[in-house]
């Protein structure tokens, strides 16, 4: 497999942390050579967080160039486009959950709110394919981010990686009734 | 997958994906490291969450958080002298801090043997600064290795060792950011018994007193050992050359992280320079340098930060007589910032046009994606404190920041906090600003785990030059933004302690109480000399999660009643929490993912719209 890049996106608090390691071991449980980095300085203080991964062949640091992502995945809807806009290389996918922390100069009154609809302007413009995930009825949105990993698991995004690979991640990472939870969430998106 | 802690003590060689922080800690325990010292800081923190994994009945190793990066440097020292090999590991400021101690080490004879993991951060992700520490290595006489990946991590710690070992002195094991957290399948070794604590110390093995000539001899003595740690990374092989079919004659000379991203701005290229990685970067391998570069018509020199090679590299080809043309350095930005594989495809565009293909390009959007500045977590009670505080003070008041969560205070809507400098630094910079100024009154900022690392000098210099200021301690019962480690002030009241220091003028409250805190301030203020005033609320981001934890938990959360509201906005735009949303009509909502219910907020709200929700107390 040529290499494959994979830019998250989301805010500090949001559960990006498990994604990544979900998405990481999943792809090794699929028996593909893959690499990744957090940015996490000042995660935990709502600031943007990011989590590269690089998988495949001819892979080197792992961090990812600008504009070279074949997948941005954004747990919240300003991040989905901050990514969108460095990160996602012209014909990549962006799939991002609708859900919005809004940041400080929007909640100052100094920008407005990124709305879905932008989004979708957005990615017309950078010829990308959108999947907006909806996640407004899940109860705890700590486990939104099992969404997004059923959602890449079912249009099985990331080439060779199947639900069965997440599903064995999980089962690395998590025990008991955190297990229970999050993979019947990530089994209601996947299936 | 096995716990963290299960995997690090496995006794059979495995394979597993872990981040460089965490491979660190295995080349430890393999290594029989017996000591292990630190103060938290970003990018090295995991380190310490990694050697937490391992139960402390368990643990092959002592570890301690020390109460800075120094005495943790002295405490790994001692620990050495009994004969342990032991190890201390911070971030790069942390060696500011230590650098009194650090420079005397090579001096001495470390019969156990000392590895210093340092964790560089070029690109001051999470630091006040992107100093180069390889400045100091030569300074102060270290041996350093540089790897690039968590893989070369676990390996150049083992080399660490074994040299620290055989020359009984210290070697430097210096991470960048991205090496740290970076995330790598890694394959182990054994691990075959526990070594035995020692207590070994001798003064025969010394001089350990660098007085007089003593300190002469002792230079001596740390020069000949470099020599010879030179020839312990020429037969380890710590220095590698990639040879290309294709290379044009022109050759890359490089390092760590950076190493990588040569590779990645190469795939692109149309041909492909022969590249020397250095992985022992202090001393240089002048043997092997001097044979790639006679081999080359041209070299680029490329090292993130300052030009340290650069200058040795081009040292060496002068006193050779090489007339190679030799490329580092050419521009300010050169030296700013992380080498990145942009940055690196970058500077080859600049260098050799010939060699690259276009970068892609962005789209260019028609809308603004707003920034997004870290914060104080919901409930935090520094919010709740920089919000009392400002209505303490005059618009002339000065403040001063210190290093932690407060220093978050700075942005708006609270523009608390005008001046930062580094751990500790607040007091001594507001006595400074004090002087000679009837007009100004100055406040400074200081966190509690702050307060012991480097707060108490200048603390105890206020009290005794009788300077005229304001000190906040902002205590939240932890080191909360490098992740919750404990700090001394579990053991030692702050407020006990400073009553024993002779301080009159000591007032606290919890932050939550803001009408209290403003009053307290206000008084405060008016007191000539030091006035203390400790501004108490535990961090509520360790406390959520405990509370979240815990069988039967429901999250509450706080209302805003929209029919008192009359949206003047002073709870999303002053009070600042970034539970608060502000909807299209200029409404106020609650973003329930992030409320925690705390109600630190409903004073903000003159009107008293702010309420609990139904059932909630």
């Amino acid at each position: 497999m040529k290499s494959y890049n994979i830019h998250i996106t989301g805010v500090g608090g949001q559960g990006i942390g498990l994604l990544s390691q979900a998405v990481l071991r999943g792809i090794d449980h699929a028996g593909i050579n893959v690499i990744a980095v957090d940015t996490h300085g000042l995660a935990q203080r709502g600031g943007v967080v990011v989590s590269m991964i690089r998988c495949g062949e001819k892979i080197h640091s792992p961090m990812i160039m600008k504009h070279s992502a074949d997948l941005v995945l954004g747990l919240e809807i300003h991040e989905a486009l901050r990514g969108l806009e460095v990160a996602l290389k012209t014909g990549g996918t962006l799939v991002y959950l609708d859900v919005s922390w809004q940041p400080l100069p929007v909640r100052l009154g100094l920008n407005t709110e990124i709305t879905a609809r932008e989004i979708q302007t957005a990615c017309e413009i950078a010829d990308a394919t959108e999947i907006k995930v909806n996640t407004r009825f899940l109860e705890d949105s700590r486990m939104q981010n099992m969404a997004l990993l059923g959602s890449l698991a079912k249009q099985r995004l990331i080439p060779g990686v199947t639900k069965e690979h997440y599903d064995m991640a999980l089962e690395d990472l998590l025990t008991g009734e955190m297990l229970k939870k999050n993979r019947a969430i990530f089994e209601g998106y996947a299936s | 997958m096995k716990k963290l802690g299960e995997l690090l003590m496995g006794s059979d060689p495995f394979e597993e994906i872990l981040m460089g922080n965490e491979a660190v800690v295995r080349a430890m325990i393999e290594t029989g490291t017996k000591v292990v010292a630190s103060y938290p800081g970003s990018p090295t923190p995991e380190i310490a969450t990694a050697i937490l994994s391992i139960p402390e009945d368990r643990r092959p190793f002592y570890f301690e958080f020390s109460v800075n990066e120094k005495v943790a440097t002295e405490v790994a020292f001692g620990a050495a002298l009994n004969g342990n090999l032991s190890c201390v590991f911070f971030k790069s400021v942390g060696l500011n801090v230590a650098l009194d101690t650090f420079v005397q080490l090579s001096l001495m004879n470390i019969i156990g043997g000392m590895v210093v993991v340092l964790g560089d951060d070029p690109g001051a992700n999470s630091s006040q600064n992107e100093q180069d520490n390889r400045n100091v290595y030569k300074m102060a006489r270290v041996t350093v290795f540089e790897p690039a990946s968590p893989r070369e991590a676990y390996e150049y710690y083992k080399y660490a060792a074994a040299l620290a070992k055989k020359e009984k002195t210290v070697v430097v094991l210096r991470m960048t950011t991205h090496v740290c957290h970076a995330r790598q399948k890694v394959t182990f070794d054994t691990y075959e018994e526990r070594m035995p604590y020692k207590t070994d110390f001798n003064r025969e093995n010394g001089p350990y007193i660098p007085l007089t000539t003593m300190a002469l001899d002792m230079k001596r003595q740390s020069i000949q050992k470099m020599h010879r740690a030179g020839h312990f990374i020429k037969d380890v092989g710590l220095n590698t050359a990639l040879i290309s079919n294709n290379s044009r004659g022109k050759g890359i000379i490089t390092s760590g992280l950076t190493y990588l991203s040569v590779l990645d701005g190469l795939e692109q290229a149309l041909y492909t320079p022969d590249i020397l990685k250095l992985g022992a970067i202090n001393p240089i391998e002048k043997d092997i340098l001097l044979s790639f570069l006679t081999a080359h018509d041209q070299i680029l020199i490329l090292e993130e930060l300052d030009d340290i090679l650069e200058i040795q590299i081009k040292a060496l080809a002068y006193d050779a007589g090489l007339s190679i043309k030799l490329m580092g350095k050419t521009q300010d930005e050169d030296y700013v910032g992380e080498y990145t594989p942009d940055k690196v495809a970058g500077i080859f565009a600049r260098i050799w046009p010939d060699m690259m293909t276009q970068a892609p390009k962005a789209a260019v959007l028609p809308m603004e994606v707003p920034t997004r500045p870290a914060q104080m977590c919901p409930g935090c009670g520094h919010r709740s404190a920089f919000f009392a505080i400002k209505k303490a003070l005059g618009e002339e008041d000065v403040t001063v920041a210190d290093i932690g969560c407060h220093t978050l205070g700075y942005l708006p809507p609270y523009d608390m906090g005008e001046i930062l400098m580094c751990m500790g630094a607040s007091p001594g910079m507001a006595s400074g600003l004090s002087l000679y100024n009837d007009k100004k009154r100055v406040v400074a900022f200081l966190g509690d785990s702050t307060f012991f690392h480097a707060g108490l000098p200048g603390l105890i210099n206020t009290l005794f030059n009788h300077h005229n200021i304001t000190l906040i301690i902002m205590e939240n019962g932890t080191t909360a933004m490098t992740g919750h480690q404990d700090h001394a002030g579990s053991e030692i009241p702050i407020e006990g302690f400073l009553k024993g220091l002779g301080i009159e003028s000591i007032r606290s409250c919890d932050t939550y109480s803001q009408s209290k805190l403003t009053d307290l301030v206000k008084t405060s203020l008016n007191i000539n000399g030091i006035s203390v005033v400790i501004a108490r609320h535990p961090c509520m981001l360790k406390f959520t999660r405990h509370q979240r934890k815990k069988s039967g938990f429901v999250q509450q959360h706080i209302t805003i009643d929209s029919g008192t509201c009359s949206k003047i906005h002073d709870c999303v735009e002053r009070f600042g929490c970034p539970t608060f949303i502000r909807n299209p009509d200029e409404s106020v909502g609650i973003n329930l993912d992030l409320c925690i219910g705390d109600g630190s907020c409903t004073p903000s709200c003159p009107e008293q719209a702010i309420g609990f929700e139904k059932g909630a107390k």
